[in-house]
């Protein structure tokens, strides 16, 4: 049944996404552990970990797709549920520092340690454990999404009220996060890890396993995504999306179907973190900052929303740009041309890339009448 | 009341005192610059104290050489080197005709200084304007010095300025205070004294009292601080409410452009906060060309930003209206977005502009300086603002109720086809009503330049409280607006003492999330069918 | 099928008594009673601001009456339960503007209408059984929409998207079906297929119909409410009530 519900309705694009996925994670470890230095063929680590981060961004990506694209809830704040669970991660990482750290503590992290705190915070218990923490990867921000949505939609909020205090969300969770006293490092964050189950984390051979684990997770996050939004129950939040009370008046309990989705979304956005986190090294409350939210949303309506291929397309593609314009003399500018995509996507490619050349394509083959609207307006 | 007699007594003292040694001490001013000669701290104290007592002609000016090190001596002799690098005979004060040999500094240490600090002011106690007496007094209450006793209490009997006289009667209480000999009765009337005074001076004064002192003065003491503290808390309260007003009035003022672009069109604007920035950039940029070209104007320097950064944001805001959210309309989200990335362009544009670095606005001087108000401190800038923001408020008012485009932005607002149908050419009251929102945020931004950095960040740092202070006061409701950025700002700045300034913060954040569920529509929502739409 | 259910307070299927609603002062219902019968089809007229579409909003859970009683099935207080609970108790509604899912098949359209479990596991694992699929496909034969089944809804015409409307209805499966103005923009001959149809499902439904047309309302040949400024004004045989002084005066026009 489990197959069924993931694999039925998979379209040729779906397939393809699938394959593409699958062949990178097979092939970009090889090519960094096999190949010779010198070998065209050779992928650096640098550059495995590079994209190791796009495809954390693809999941996050498909992530909010499913509820921005597909039930019309614009979060601007799943950079929240994102950093949470690369919190979580980060937090493992730390407690396997043991003894190692500058203050040579076995239990308290460093930054603790400068704060004069004398014994570990009760919820950093478990974190030690690596299932535990798998768990918490997917309870935290899902129990976050839970209960924020459980309010939210019960209550009706919709349209830009969602979005504004989903963005109060992350905002509050950075000013939090920033505080010494709250125990996750402050300002500095989480960094200097050592180990991952027992392997280096700066290690080629860890790298490469992450970056297959990555596209692994991708994999497993797009079947997940793509059988939630071609089952019944994709059918009544696209319904949601475009008409809710019509919905309500069918007898569906709308509160019920976004909360759902919500919450997997969430979950979702935290496996990304906590794939992010080892990858990029790192953990720090600026990942809360709102502006990383709404990056997001770019990359979903560059790529396509309501398109899953679309979103991780978006997300990879508007990063590689990103790094290939702040590597270069034009650094300073990057804000302008993301400012401008912006603008430009909103306005003139409301599909995003794969809506809009798929639109020249049915367009060339069929030419007859399809809904001449736009991609309904949430609210 | 009850201390009236006691005050009487203590000025009849203080009279008797005053004449009467005089005479006696007139004749061993001599010895005050025998001690000044003995290089020990013990015997300068006295000798200043001699000085002050005596009455020497040239007292002033040798406590202040000795204050600066410029008082020399040795073998007998005592000279003032002046400030202009010439030697003054510090006895006759006769100026000397090169530099006497053998001199050296008189040597201070603290004790010293403290006795300087007093004696000067017990110099100043009888200068003839009264603001310096007052000042002098407030030296003396500081220094609690018990040597300028006498001259206080000479001070006090000829003190004919009221108010003059009440400092000097604090600066007695406090020598009497810490002055252990003195008769407890005067002592138990100074406590009195001090708990009228009542502010965080008269606290550490009180606080001062040796441990010596008899039960009842110590039971005076408790009560007279207990009494200063609770009137200080009523006034730390009142001091942070007046901080929640005048943060609530900065909300105002960043919030009520963005209440009318999101109030009457619907449109959420993400680059609102760069309107408010551009304003205060515009602001720097006047001031930077009165100060090149016109230096004598400057105090004028923000009434001439005003206009100009209501034109300089307006126009950027219609440019917007016209160049992108026309497109948008009925698509919030997509808006939401467009929004966002012009804020990202504009926010660039300024750092290439200007640097990322903070710029210096100057503040004028009607708008520097602070003044008290019984126990609060009120600075000029902040209470400006709160007038400003008020203006702006019942401007933005009468605009919206009295004036014709007033009229027909409401028109829109309410029906926007019925309005088209009516003639009203929604496409310009569009541009216009969003305009006049970015200009307003443009007047925001010149009052925010008075008191926070300018930087290409400034708008980012208001846009979330800006929405969140809309949010609450309800759409499409300007006194939403205004009661919820009061009770924002005072709700902030009330639990700050409490909670902290970031948990305080994150507070307002999370009851304001939660209040939305309660109340999607806001504090004061419209009601019925219309809304729907 | 429609029997009273036992221990019931009103042998009717719906009953309101003493309904009263306002907005802002303003009273859109002034204690509006109405009673249907089961199997009954009922038309009401009014002028416009009479309170029909207000009424339907109360009987659906969209508004709440500030006073009042809508008992459904003799014993089912409505204005307890919000619309999705209304919506399975039995209760479908029409809108006045045709509201169906733009970006979905009209198949799809009718299987989100079908009766059915409506909960989040239910449909996350929704398989279409056989005898479903056949309803789908009988229903799509009565709406006249087989063949283009796999068209996306927003691309068809108003007349069509407002008997795709009726078809989810039908779907549905109700007890009690609210259509406001189902024969708004058609043509004459969609207009009277309309009357046949909802004369067609009435056989085994009760049916409130909003409706202008007075026309489309012969038609149906129905009894007939009268709505005007929120309470009834006169209730009858079409006939009887188009000859009643008032109703001349404040909605035919003399």
């Amino acid at each position: 049944m489990i197959t069924r519900f993931l694999l039925s309705n998979m379209d040729k694009r779906g397939y393809a996404f699938l394959a593409i996925v699958a062949a990178i994670g097979l092939l970009v470890p090889l090519a960094n552990l096999l190949m010779p230095a010198g070998s065209p063929f050779h992928v650096s680590t640098a550059t495995m970990s590079l994209w190791g981060k796009y495809l954390c961004y693809a999941l996050l990506a498909i992530s909010l797709d499913l509820v921005w694209g597909y039930c019309g809830i614009l979060s601007l704040g799943h950079g929240a549920f994102f950093a949470l669970g690369g919190y979580a991660m980060g937090m493992y990482l730390m407690r396997q520092i043991g003894s190692r750290g500058v203050y040579g503590n076995p239990v308290l992290p460093d930054f603790m340690v400068f704060l004069n705190w004398q014994e570990l915070p009760w919820y950093w218990y478990g974190f030690s454990s690596f299932p535990f923490v798998m768990l918490m990867v997917l309870l935290v921000p899902g129990l976050l999404a839970f209960v924020f949505g459980w309010f939210a939609f019960r209550s009706r909020v919709t349209g830009v009220y969602l979005s504004i205090i989903t963005q109060a969300l992350t905002y509050a969770l950075l000013l939090a996060f920033f505080r010494n006293d709250m125990g996750f490092g402050g300002n500095n964050g989480l960094t200097d890890f050592k180990d991952i189950v027992g392997f280096n984390v700066q290690a080629q051979g860890t790298r490469a396993a992450l970056f297959a684990m990555t596209c692994t997770m991708l994999i497993a996050g797009f079947l997940l995504a793509r059988g939630i939004v071609t089952s019944k129950l994709g059918k009544v939040v696209i319904a949601i999306r475009d008409a809710e009370s019509r919905t309500r008046f069918l007898g569906y309990r709308v509160d019920r179907f976004k909360l759902f989705v919500f919450t997997v979304s969430a979950c979702m956005a935290g496996v990304a973190g906590a794939l992010y986190v080892p990858q990029v090294g790192i953990i720090n409350p600026s990942e809360f900052a709102p502006a990383n939210s709404i990056e997001t949303v770019i990359w979903v309506a560059v790529g396509g929303r309501g398109s899953l291929v679309g979103a991780a397309l978006g997300a990879v593609v508007v990063n590689w740009a990103k790094t290939m314009f702040t590597s270069g003399f034009m650094a300073p500018y990057w804000l302008f041309a993301l400012g401008a995509l912006f603008v430009f996507v909103t306005l003139f490619m409301p599909k995003g890339i794969l809506g809009t050349v798929q639109g020249w394509w049915e367009k060339r083959r069929k030419p007859e009448a399809l809904p001449a609207a736009e991609p309904a307006p949430a609210e | 009341m009850r201390i009236l007699p006691s005050l009487l007594r203590m000025l009849a003292l203080a009279m008797t005192l005053a004449f009467a040694p005089a005479v006696a001490l007139a004749q061993s001013g001599d010895d005050a610059f025998a001690r000044l000669n003995a290089d020990s701290f013990s015997d300068t104290a006295r000798a200043i104290d001699i000085l002050v007592q005596s009455a020497h002609p040239n007292a002033a000016v040798i406590i202040e050489a000795l204050a600066d090190g410029r008082l020399l001596a040795g073998g007998g002799a005592v000279a003032v080197k002046t400030k202009e690098g010439g030697f003054l005979d510090a006895k006759t004060g006769q100026a000397l005709a090169a530099a006497p040999a053998g001199l050296n500094s008189v040597r201070l240490n603290n004790n010293v200084r403290r006795v300087i600090q007093g004696a000067l002011g017990g110099l100043g106690l009888i200068n003839p304007d009264p603001a310096k007496r007052v000042a002098a007094a407030e030296a003396v209450f500081r220094a609690r010095d018990v040597s300028v006793l006498p001259v206080l209490e000479a001070a006090i009997a000829k003190e004919s300025n009221d108010r003059a006289r009440r400092a000097l009667r604090e600066a007695q209480a406090a020598i009497l205070i810490v002055k252990t000999d003195a008769p407890p009765f005067d002592r138990i009337a100074a406590v009195d004294v001090l708990r009228e005074r009542g502010d965080q001076d008269a606290l550490a004064t009180l606080r001062a009292l040796p441990g010596d002192a008899t039960p009842g003065l110590k039971e005076a003491q408790a009560r007279a601080i207990s009494e200063i503290e609770g009137k200080l808390a009523l006034w730390r309260a009142g001091q942070n409410l007046w901080y929640g007003l005048s943060l609530g009035s900065v909300l105002l003022l960043a919030a009520i452009g963005l209440a009318i672009t999101f109030g009457v069109m619907g449109v959420i604007n993400m680059a609102h906060g760069e309107m408010v920035m551009l304003g205060a950039y515009t602001t720097f940029v006047v001031q930077e060309l009165i100060r090149a070209h016109a230096p004598y104007l400057f105090d004028w320097s923000l009434a001439i930003a005003l206009p100009a950064a209501f034109i300089v944001a307006g126009a950027v805001g219609i440019a917007i209206e016209r160049g992108v959210i026309r497109f948008l309309y009925g698509r919030p989200l997509e808006t939401l977005l467009a929004t966002w990335g012009i804020s990202l362009i504009l926010q660039q544009a300024v750092r290439t502009a200007f640097g990322p670095t903070n710029r210096e606005v100057g503040a004028p001087s009607f708008m520097s300086g602070a003044f008290e108000l019984g126990g609060l401190a009120i600075t000029w800038n902040r209470l400006w603002i709160i007038v400003f923001a008020a203006l702006v408020f019942l401007a933005l008012l009468a605009i919206l109720k009295l004036t014709p485009m007033g009229l027909q932005m409401r028109a829109v607002t309410q029906n926007r086809r019925m309005a088209s149908a009516m003639g009203i050419r929604t496409g310009r009251i569009d541009a216009l009503t969003f305009g006049l929102g970015s200009g307003i945020a443009g007047l925001a931004g010149v009052a925010l330049s008075q008191i926070d950095n300018v930087s290409p960040n400034l708008g980012q740092s208001y846009i979330i409280d800006s929405f969140m202070v809309v949010v609450f006061g309800g759409v499409g409701n300007l006194w939403g607006t205004l009661i919820s950025a009061m009770s924002l700002g005072v709700a902030n700045k009330l639990l700050e003492p409490y909670a902290g300034a970031v948990l305080g913060k994150i507070a307002l954040l999370v009851f304001i999330i939660l209040f939305i569920q309660k109340r999607p529509r806001g504090l004061f929502a419209l009601k019925g069918r219309a809304v729907e739409a | 099928m429609n029997a009273p259910v036992p221990g019931a307070l009103t042998s009717s299927l719906l009953y309101l008594d003493g309904v009263s609603v306002s907005f802002d002062g303003f009273k859109a219902i002034r204690s509006l009673s109405l009673t249907i019968e089961p199997g009954e089809m009922r038309a009401i007229i009014g002028p416009n601001g009479a309170g029909k579409t207000t009424m339907m909003d109360i009987i659906t859970g969209k508004t709440r009456p500030d006073e009042g009683t809508v008992m459904f099935g003799g014993s089912v207080d409505l204005t307890r339960l919000d619309e999705a609970a209304i919506a399975n108790l039995g209760i479908g509604r029409k809108f006045q503007k045709p509201t169906v899912f733009d970006f979905h098949t009209i198949e799809d359209n009718i299987l989100l209408a079908l009766k059915s479990k409506r909960t989040v596991l239910k449909t996350l694992f929704w398989q279409t059984e056989s005898v479903q699929q056949k309803r789908i496909d009988e229903i799509l034969g009565i709406i006249k929409l087989a063949d283009k089944r796999e068209r996306l809804a927003g691309s068809l015409s108003h007349g069509q998207k407002q008997w795709l409307e009726i078809g989810m209805l039908l779907a549905q499966d109700p007890k009690l079906l609210l259509v406001d103005e189902p024969a708004a923009g058609m043509t004459d001959g969609e207009t009277a297929q309309t009357a046949v149809l909802l004369k067609e499902i009435a056989r085994d439904h009760s049916v409130i119909v909003v409706e202008h047309d007075m026309g489309f309302i012969r038609e149906l040949g129905v009894k007939v409410t009268v709505l005007h400024e929120g309470s009834v004004l006169a209730e009858g045989p079409l006939d009887q009530v188009s000859a009643n002084e008032r109703v001349v005066e404040v909605y035919l026009g003399r």
